[in-house]
């Protein structure tokens, strides 16, 4: 549970969400609907695909001993009853991640790879086939108000210019429209 | 003991450098094997689909480097299949830089009045076309009409995409379903095939050694289909010429790793990498004002929103391509389109106090997803990417089982380039700002650094051997029968997309490629053919070496 909670704070720290129940202390809850935790950020990390699967427990613990060192550095009392990167309000998660991924930290790419997959499962569901993800609400590809797909699963635009010229071409353009 | 395989030639690599190698040497007559890294996927196998191991994974490769990160094709035909066919040709001034090696950069023997010819020869194969303000989607059009509000001129750029087949899908990136894109598989590549070239996808070049008569040893391993991170055998063929073009990120890596047994390698090589000046903006449009300021109306509703529609890049403004402009000064801006995962986490919510990137106010930004605009920005940078040494095997640690990977490119920016990049973001800013029709913030470069889709020069050619790897035919100074044709070759920055000119100067160097071949003892001809029709092309081979 240690590794599920510290891995949802992370995610909820990247891109927030709404709590799921009254007493989720890994979502921080700063936002009014779904976020990177509830578009299936753990399914991502923990894609075989991805190849991190084992790497994830190592990866919490780390996330756990730099939020102790962020409390203590601060002088906070963090509620030891929780993980505690999820003992930290959302401001401090979030600079904490600032830390991690900032230019001097020797653990960035780490972070920012993280913060990369919890991203992509929030506006790219890349666990899921995405007509699926659509059909099935995805919240992420919802809330960026991705489209979806004709009957067969291909996306297909009919409508797509304003068919009209909208500015002058550059006068040295050649002919076959390229710059001189 | 077995024998070692041997062929005439073996071209590393199957985007336009190894395409048109491989077609104008098998045509030729010549044994031609050609070796790619990646997988061979046709039209009914790419996805419209995020999923990873879909072929929006399996086809291309996201390599972090110190500085730089490369966004580059990883299957047969190579960049062709994964980019978004965007094909202008370089402006007259390009060919005239001088960079920071205080002469030309390029070989005396090519301009753009040399170089036409060769545009020509390839705009005919694949081909290239005019786009009309009707084939522009509504990205372009909104770009188009931000800059004739703001003064300046906007163009239809020419493209590789037949029109008629086009979905305007914006899946470009996970290859074409359609087969609209006009990419390698549909010319150059089998016609290749036809005329009995081999093409092995999942083989990745490794080595190269010379044997005691001067030929070359082609080192390779099989690359697992599935969990690219996962080598299988090994095998060698040998050939009396090696065409490398396995792209500006892997081809100097070869040569680095193949230095112990062939010899020191040109300065160069490795050396001067340039990411063509990248840099990328993303506006928020404000609907409203994209209606009132600009008088924009798509017919249902909507004045834009439209963010997802369209077939990459169509529309560019190129008023800062003059060459009366100081170097670095020089670039153009275009409206782009990069799908939602690795589109998005670079991009800065406009305004926001830090973090932008995450959080609170990016996830705001994405809520008006279908309302960005992406802005590129081709500029003339200083050539300051290197390589460091190689990894084990391939030019990366790859951290995924396919397209994440972390390489050994070191790139610093000077100031010149830095320059560039910030004339070229107050040029988006002044442009889309004005009336308050977006609000506007250039993506982070704090995180993986600068990034590039276009990698080039990392193996340049140039008259100058102390800052050129290759001479003006492409061969590999100091190592004779070994050629490079890919966008490494490239001297720098070409201020717009470059796979054209890339093309170019692949057909360019076919004739000289040739002679060597025959004067190696290979036979083969020089044929002047086209993939397409068959029939010779009119371009004036220059004679003699």
């Amino acid at each position: 549970m240690t590794q599920i909670a510290t891995l949802e704070a992370f995610a909820d720290t990247i891109i927030p969400g709404c709590k799921r129940t009254s007493d989720d202390r890994a979502i921080a809850g700063v936002s009014e609907d779904g976020g990177a935790v509830a578009a299936g950020a753990l399914a991502v990390l923990a894609d075989p695909a991805l190849g991190l699967t084992d790497a994830l427990e190592g990866m919490a613990g780390l996330l756990n001993m730099h939020a102790g060192a962020y409390g203590r550095k601060r002088g906070l009392t963090l509620d030891g009853t929780v993980p505690a990167l999820v003992a930290l309000s959302f401001d401090d998660r979030t600079a904490l991640v600032q830390e991690l991924t900032g230019p001097a930290h020797s653990e960035r790419e780490v972070w920012f790879g993280a913060a990369l997959f919890c991203t992509m499962a929030f506006d790219s569901a890349p666990h899921l086939p995405t007509a699926t993800a659509l059909a099935e609400h995805h919240p992420g590809l919802e809330l960026i108000g991705f489209r979806a797909p004709d009957a067969d699963g291909l996306w297909r635009f009919a409508d797509f210019s304003y068919r009209r010229r909208l500015a002058d071409p550059h006068p040295q353009t050649t002919e076959t429209g390229s710059p001189t | 003991m077995t024998s070692t395989e041997k062929t005439d030639v073996v071209v590393v690599g199957s985007g336009f450098g190894g395409a048109i190698a491989a077609y104008h040497l098998a045509a030729g007559g010549a044994r031609v094997v050609v070796l790619e890294r990646g997988p061979w996927l046709r039209a009914e196998d790419f996805d419209h689909d995020f999923k990873l191991g879909s072929s929006y994974t399996r086809i291309f490769d996201f390599t972090v480097g110190d500085g730089m990160s490369v966004l580059a094709g990883n299957c047969v035909g190579g960049g062709s299949v994964v980019y978004f066919a965007t094909m202008p040709r370089a402006p007259r001034f390009v060919f005239e830089r001088h960079g920071g090696i205080g002469r030309r950069m390029w070989p005396a023997s090519i301009s753009r009045e040399t170089l036409d010819p060769w545009y020509d020869v390839v705009s005919a194969a694949l081909p290239v076309t005019p786009q009309t303000w009707d084939d522009v989607p509504y990205a372009g059009g909104l770009f188009a009409a931000a800059c004739r509000h703001a003064g300046r001129s906007a163009n239809p750029v020419p493209s590789a995409i037949d029109k008629q087949l086009c979905t305007n899908c914006n899946w470009m990136m996970a290859g074409c379903r359609f087969d609209a894109k006009r990419s390698l598989l549909l010319n150059y590549l089998p016609a290749a095939v036809e005329n009995g070239a081999e093409i092995r996808p999942l083989r990745e070049v490794q080595r190269l050694t010379r044997t005691a008569e001067g030929n070359y040893q082609v080192h390779y391993n099989r690359v697992d289909d599935t969990d690219y991170r996962l080598q299988h055998e090994s095998a060698v063929i040998e050939a009396k010429i090696v065409v490398l073009a396995a792209g500006a990120g892997a081809t100097p890596v070869i040569l680095q790793r193949s230095e112990a047994e062939l010899g020191t390698m040109p300065h160069a090589v490795g050396r001067y990498f340039s990411g063509n000046g990248e840099r990328l903006n993303t506006a928020v449009i404000n609907e409203n004002r994209a209606r009132e300021v600009l008088g924009l109306d798509r017919g249902d509703g909507h004045a834009y929103g439209a963010h997802q529609i369209g077939k990459g890049p169509c529309v560019a403004t190129w008023d800062h391509l003059d060459e009366s402009l100081p170097e670095y000064s020089r670039y153009s801006l275009e409206q782009l389109y990069f799908p939602p995962g690795l589109g998005t986490i670079l991009a800065q919510a406009p305004g926001a106090a830090a973090p932008a990137w995450f959080g609170r106010e990016k996830k705001e930004m994405l809520r008006d997803w279908q309302s960005w605009l992406t802005v590129f920005a081709m500029t003339e940078d200083d050539n300051e990417g290197v390589f460091g040494p190689p990894p084990a095997t391939g030019n990366a640690e790859r951290v995924t089982q396919q397209m994440l990977g972390r390489g050994t490119l070191g790139y610093d920016p000077t100031a010149n380039t830095l320059r560039g990049w910030a004339e070229s973001d107050a040029e988006v800013r002044d442009i889309l700002e004005r009336d308050g029709i977006a609000k506007v913030r250039p993506w982070s470069n704090e995180l993986v650094g600068a990034y590039t889709v276009h990698p080039l020069s990392s193996c340049r050619i140039g008259d100058d051997p102390a800052t050129s790897a290759l001479d003006d035919r492409h061969e590999l100074r100091g190592h004779p029968g070994i050629f490079v044709t890919d966008g490494s070759a490239v001297p720098g920055a070409l201020t717009v997309n470059p796979a054209l000119t890339i093309a170019a100067l692949a057909e360019r160097a076919i004739p000289a490629l040739v002679q060597a071949a025959q004067e190696r003892g290979v036979a083969v001809t020089y044929e002047a053919s086209s993939p397409v029709s068959g029939t010779a092309h009119q371009v004036a081979v220059p004679t003699g070496r």
